[in-house]
């Protein structure tokens, strides 16, 4: 501590390494909190259900989501990711996801939301498995910290039918 | 800065530093402000750096006696005589 420039370096060494300690802390605090989502989604319509050109199926639905996110919310988030995926089982694979919307909440306030829309991402199946295929449909969601460790988790829905014809 | 001085630098840098740093969490934590934290963090490193890094008059109190010159004088450094260097012949 002889010089100006040793305090000053052993200073700000010292200082970045109790940073970090408080943010691993921090991220640490998050595994203390209750989280109790809850969600809904609804199929209002199925638009059309077609095969496309090249032999994969194609479905356009209208969806009806209803989520209440805002308990995943911490003092270290700074914003959720959620999205849809419909899941089912085709002979070819075990599991097929697909993801058909999402939507990044910035803020607390805004995770308790109600949205009518058409699936944002096209539901294309590798394949033609999809005429009176059952599914689920999976809200999923990354809880994205300030400092630290990432959550994610999901709300799986089930008993969702596409039709057994085009349309 | 004498010893002393060294001393009790790297003492309250490290004390000021880790008080500020659980200050801020606690704060933070009860406030649930993210923000909270990182400001009152910040200000205790600023404060910290007020308080270490300038060469404050009180951390030289017990200062270093050095002799006088003309103590010094009276006693000479001894002269060094120079050896002759000895060849080493490697062995072949």
């Amino acid at each position: 501590m002889h010089s100006f420039g040793y305090r000053a370096n052993a200073l700000l060494t010292f200082a970045v390494t109790i940073l970090a300690f408080i943010c691993a802390i921090a991220s640490f605090s998050d595994n203390f909190s209750n989280q109790t989502p809850s969600a809904q989604i609804q199929i209002l319509n199925i638009n059309w259900f077609q095969k496309q050109p090249h032999g994969n199926d194609e479905v356009s639905l209208t969806l009806n989501v209803t989520a209440d996110l805002q308990s995943l919310f911490t003092w270290n988030t700074k914003q959720v990711f959620a999205f849809v995926a419909a899941e089912y089982e085709t002979s070819k694979n075990a599991l097929n996801q697909v993801s058909l919307w999402d939507a990044i909440i910035p803020e607390k306030e805004h995770a308790k939301f109600w949205i009518q829309i058409s699936n944002k991402y096209r539901f294309i199946d590798q394949g033609h498995n999809l005429r009176g295929k059952d599914f689920n449909l999976t809200l999923h969601w990354h809880v994205m910290p300030k400092t630290g460790k990432m959550f994610a988790d999901k709300i799986v829905m089930s008993g969702y039918r596409l039709p057994n014809a085009y349309r | 800065m004498d010893w002393q001085g060294q001393k009790l630098v790297e003492q309250l840098m490290q004390i000021l530093l880790v008080i500020s740093g659980v200050v801020a969490l606690v704060v933070g934590y009860a406030t649930e402000s993210f923000r909270t934290m990182m400001l009152i963090y910040a200000g205790g490193v600023v404060l910290t750096t007020l308080v270490t890094v300038p060469n404050w008059p009180f951390y030289n109190l017990h200062p270093l006696k050095w002799l006088d010159p003309s103590e010094a004088e009276k006693h000479p450094k001894p002269q060094v005589v120079p050896v002759a260097s000895k060849k080493k012949f490697s062995k072949k």
